[in-house]
């Protein structure tokens, strides 16, 4: 009779250890860590690429495709985004109405900073990105709002990548709720089916970065925003990191959310997190 | 018999005719408030649909044209599609977590 006791006694602590080890997993799968998410992220790719160096991620479909790479390289003899730096150059360094400019609202004048943003800003609680940035620099000197979607922007924000080539990602993530909270629902906009399509920023970018979608090779997620802004062949034109957000939204057939939603700027803050350490190779250019 | 095959005939012509009966402004409207009501929704949960607004577009032209048949078709397409893309974000609220990385 003693041994049947201890026997369910040990069967019943076996069950109890195992709800709580249950349980412990399920909080993990539900906390925010974002550094156990950069180490799974990172070694997602690089395993599933081993022969592709950790830096040329950041050079899209053409680290997936030797083809590719070609015509790339053939075409960066000449590069298409050469006129957005120079215009962009022009443009920050012409002083406002009020004698000031753009270089008085950032840090080092604005000069190789571009690798630290999008920033989560403790003041307001929120995601900065270098697109809002900008033209919150524009509405303080009193001068209209750029649209994030057009070339002024494009060619700004292409210059002062240019200003950045090569400098290693570096987002913050201060231990702040709210940075927190912002990061997870970037994320969550990430990895969230939507549009009548039902895909998700994952379905192309995580699941099948190198597979084809019609013509176009899928560029992998890790590295995707150190390019931005780009010409794309397939715009005739230069485009921010906005336009990409709201074309991927149309091309699955979901409404896009305003340019620099607080959404899109989450997801900006959560990919680019998830490039930390990778250079900046902006502006770029893709088919 | 043929009394009665002629008169469940007739009957069936009758109700045939009365469900196909064209729609009116009224029938628009009432259909049209629906699905506007579903794609304002599926707008608060920022998962509104390319197709849902196309629909809504088209319904209201047909109105415009006076083709209410075709104007309440639409708007119902519109409903159905809108009323899709709610489940949609409601299931993606906890489902997004499957596709993570981990």
């Amino acid at each position: 009779m003693k041994i049947f006791r201890t026997m369910a006694s040990v069967v019943v602590t076996i069950m109890i250890a195992t709800l709580i080890v249950a349980g412990a997993r399920a909080a993990a799968a539900d906390s925010i860590d974002p550094d156990a998410d950069f180490k799974a992220f990172r070694d997602y790719f690089t395993k599933l690429f081993p022969n592709v160096p950790l830096n040329d991620f950041v050079n899209g479909p053409y680290s997936m495709d030797a083809e590719l790479r070609k015509q790339w390289e053939a075409i960066d003899d000449f590069p298409p985004y050469d006129f957005a730096i120079d215009r962009g150059k022009q443009m920050f360094a012409t002083p406002f109405k009020n004698g000031k400019s753009y270089g008085d609202c950032f840090p080092d004048n604005g000069i190789g900073i571009r690798q630290n943003y999008p920033y989560f800003d403790d003041k307001t609680g929120e995601v900065i990105t270098l697109e809002l940035a900008l033209n919150r620099c524009r509405e303080a000197n009193g001068e209209e709002p750029y649209s994030y979607v057009k070339d002024e922007m494009a060619s700004l924000t292409a210059y002062m990548a240019f200003t950045s080539r090569g400098k290693p990602f570096d987002i913050k993530i201060p231990d702040d709720p709210r940075a927190l909270a912002a990061y997870q629902k970037g994320e969550e906009y990430f990895y969230a089916r939507r549009g009548q399509l039902n895909f998700s920023c994952a379905s192309c970018h995580v699941q099948n970065p190198g597979n084809h979608i019609r013509t176009e090779v899928l560029a992998p997620a890790l590295g995707i925003v150190a390019a931005m802004p780009i010409y794309r062949s397939e715009w005739n034109g230069m485009g921010t990191m906005s336009r990409r957000l709201v074309t991927c939204n149309s091309q699955v057939r979901g409404v896009p959310l305003k340019p620099q939603d607080e959404l899109y700027r989450d997801v900006e803050y959560y990919l680019s997190y998830m490039s930390n350490g990778l250079p900046i190779s902006g502006p770029g250019a893709r088919p | 018999m043929r009394v009665w095959i002629c008169l469940a005939a007739t009957c069936w012509l009758f109700r045939a005719g009365a469900a196909q009966a064209a729609s009116t402004e009224a029938d628009f409207k009432t259909a049209m408030a629906v699905a506007e009501t579903a794609e304002q929704d599926a707008g608060t949960l920022k998962n509104q649909w390319i197709p849902t607004e196309q629909a809504l577009a088209a319904a209201k032209k047909a109105a415009a044209g006076g083709d209410f048949d075709a104007a309440v078709a639409q708007a119902k397409e519109a409903e159905a599609l809108a009323k899709a893309s709610i489940a949609q974000a409601k299931e993606q609220q906890t489902a997004w977590k499957a596709g993570i990385i981990r």
